[in-house]
């Protein structure tokens, strides 16, 4: 099994008024294909900049990170948005769906970004929302679904384009337990198909349905264990 | 991927429908006023030049000098004023296509019940043609008519119509003053002249008849005014001074002494009155295009504030794998398209105003297709210009602040 994520004592700092602000103090974490792990810790522990850099959203100050292999620091930012295309997909807590389009638009917008033809991208984005169990629902805007829909439909967008590695930051943040049961199911039955799966929340319940938990505290890592009673659908 | 982009540009003018219409309304505004306004200046350009070609082409108008020099020198003997001979000579000079006497006099025409007043003018077989100008009913004036002082005279229209009405009057007899005259034909309608008189309020009889019988006897042989026409207008300037030296020669004037004619280039005026009208054409071309670049800016404007709108949007799309490039190309693209939407609905309104101009104030517009094509581009490259920078911004929005902007 391959390396989908390593990282060898990764740092960032901030540029604020008061000099520099130093949020990771040097990450060393490895995931492997297949894994799921939910990072946790309170707020400012540096896990949503860690997921950024991860999401190869934001470039690290100091440290190496591997992607796939590859080291991040030395991609353009072209081909940085190729990554996030094909090996990446992103799942927020606020959803992120374009609010002018509808659920199927919203969902094929990868493939559009990817030079898929129009009508291949319509196909692959209604399969991918009737995987979501969101098939009926795909000419429906985001504001015309419920939050769970919401993030159903995020999912799928995160899914089209077939990515290695899901990142998903506080998916069920703005839901309600049952919701959230919902969709913590439909992304362990994601990592079941071999999808690997980075979850940032700090509901315990939540991270238990993980394989394997990593928490931060004060931009370091601080723990990296086995979740032992795993949560099943 | 384009037609998905433009789509999408479309939805984006869509939601936010009166403030589309309001930035689109500062380029319909710009281009029209740039359409109208070439129209015009365009349409005045056209009319100045068809009025000076109704004179012919490539015309020189000699005139007599004698207001200036007859009272005191021909007393001496010494001066001339044009004459026929002049004429014959003119004929003679290289590069002289045809030639022209032109003797005007005021008369009282008589023809059956009617009676009208008009300028007659003498003239040899060769005005007709110079003045490119066509006998539309009847016969041409030929070599004959000039030697043997026929008494015919050829109708203006006008003066035609005066007269005869819709009866064909040609082989009609007419009175000139109290001489009796056949109708020889219609010339063909001429128009305005450059000073606004009507040109078909004539009539031309041979210049030899004019001596003969209408003018008075102290004129005879005197001509007041020759129409010199050049073979090509290449020749005009070399021509002129052949004309002038000739004349010169004719009329015994040697060393300094003043020239008794004034020589008119009429090409020469032709393209001063040509150039005023570009002159005017570009100044009001100019004084519109301000109105385009203020819809250009206004287009500006409304894309800085969509992109600080759409903030999030673009975060969301740099995050699920839009390079910078796609972002770019959509924020031109919409800017590009409100403005060829506004230029394309600009280039209606200037129309149909430039057509409203020349039906209400009657004068003539002339919409070139170049004017067309130029405000087209002109438009789409406005919406480039200005587009640019706000799509630039939006491209190189950092995806983490993008995402976070509420």
């Amino acid at each position: 099994m391959g390396y989908v994520i390593q990282t060898e004592h990764l740092t960032k700092s901030y540029h604020t008024g008061a000099g520099d602000l130093e949020v990771l103090h040097g990450v060393d974490f490895a995931l492997e294909e297949g894994e799921f792990t939910a990072i946790m810790g309170p707020s400012g522990s540096g896990k949503s900049t860690f997921m950024n850099i991860l999401g190869c959203l934001d470039s690290p100050t100091s440290g190496v990170y591997r992607l796939l292999g590859e080291e991040v620091e030395k991609l353009s930012p072209d081909q940085l948005a190729e990554r996030r295309l094909h090996y990446l997909g992103f799942v927020f807590q606020g959803y992120n769906l374009l609010p002018r389009a509808d659920l199927l638009e919203n969902v094929a917008l990868p493939l559009l970004y990817a030079k898929v033809p129009a009508a291949q991208r319509k196909k692959e984005a209604q399969e991918m929302l009737e995987r979501v169990g969101l098939g009926p629902w795909s000419h429906h805007r985001p504001a015309q679904v419920s939050g769970g829909q919401q993030q159903r439909a995020a999912i799928a967008r995160a899914l089209v384009g077939h990515p290695s590695l899901i990142l998903a930051d506080e998916p069920t943040g703005n839901l309600d337990t049952q919701t959230s049961d919902e969709i913590m199911a439909l992304l362990s039955g994601l990592n079941d198909t071999g999808i690997t799966l980075v979850l940032v929340t700090h509901e315990p319940d939540v991270a238990s349905y993980a394989k394997r938990l990593t928490r931060f505290r004060d931009g370091l890592l601080v723990e990296d264990c086995p979740v032992t009673d795993r949560r099943r659908p | 991927m384009f037609v998905s982009l433009l789509w999408e540009a479309c939805r984006a003018m869509a939601a936010n429908r009166l403030r589309t219409f309001l930035t689109m309304l500062g380029m319909v505004i710009g281009v029209g006023a740039v359409v109208l306004m070439l129209a015009v200046g365009e349409g005045t350009r056209v009319t100045i030049r068809k009025q000076v070609e109704t004179l012919g082409t490539n015309i020189f108008i000699i005139l007599a000098g004698f207001q200036n020099t007859s009272g005191v020198r021909s007393g001496s003997g010494s001066s001339h004023t044009l004459n026929e001979a002049d004429v014959e000579a003119l004929l003679e000079l290289d590069g002289v296509a045809r030639a022209s006497p032109v003797v005007n006099n005021n008369l009282q025409l008589v023809a059956g019940g009617q009676n009208w007043n008009t300028m007659i003018i003498g003239v040899n077989e060769l005005y007709l043609p110079l003045r490119d100008w066509e006998v539309g009913v009847g016969r041409d004036m030929d070599g004959l008519d000039v030697q043997s002082a026929s008494r015919m005279v050829w109708l203006g229209q006008s003066t035609a119509k005066e007269l005869y009405g819709s009866t064909d009057p040609v082989g009609q007899n007419i009175r000139l003053g109290q001489v009796p005259f056949t109708v020889a034909g219609i010339l063909a309608p001429k128009g305005q002249s450059l000073d606004g008189r009507d040109q078909d309020d004539t009539a031309i009889v041979p210049i030899t008849t004019s001596q003969r019988y209408l003018v008075g006897s102290y004129f005879r042989g005197q001509i007041r005014m020759i129409m010199v026409q050049a073979e090509n207008p290449q020749l005009m300037d070399q021509l002129e001074e052949d004309i002038r030296t000739l004349l010169r020669e004719r009329h015994h004037l040697t060393g300094a002494a003043e020239d008794d004619f004034f020589i008119n280039n009429m090409s020469a005026l032709m393209e001063t009155a040509e150039n005023m009208a570009k002159a005017m054409t570009l100044l009001l071309g100019a004084i519109a295009s301000v109105s385009l670049c203020v819809g250009g800016i206004g287009i500006m404007n409304i894309m800085l504030v969509s992109v600080t709108e759409r903030t999030r949007e673009i975060g969301i799309r740099l995050s699920i794998g839009a390079r910078q490039k796609d972002i770019l190309t959509q924020f031109i693209l919409e800017a590009v398209l409100v403005s060829v939407t506004g230029g394309l609905l600009g280039l209606g309104t200037g129309s149909l105003g430039a057509f409203l101009v020349s039906y209400f104030l009657k004068t003539s517009v002339f919409i070139t297709p170049a004017s067309l094509l130029l405000s087209f581009t002109v438009s789409a490259g406005i919406g480039l210009f200005f587009g640019f920078y706000p799509a630039y911004k939006a491209a190189g929005q950092n995806p983490i602040e993008a995402l976070r902007f509420q």
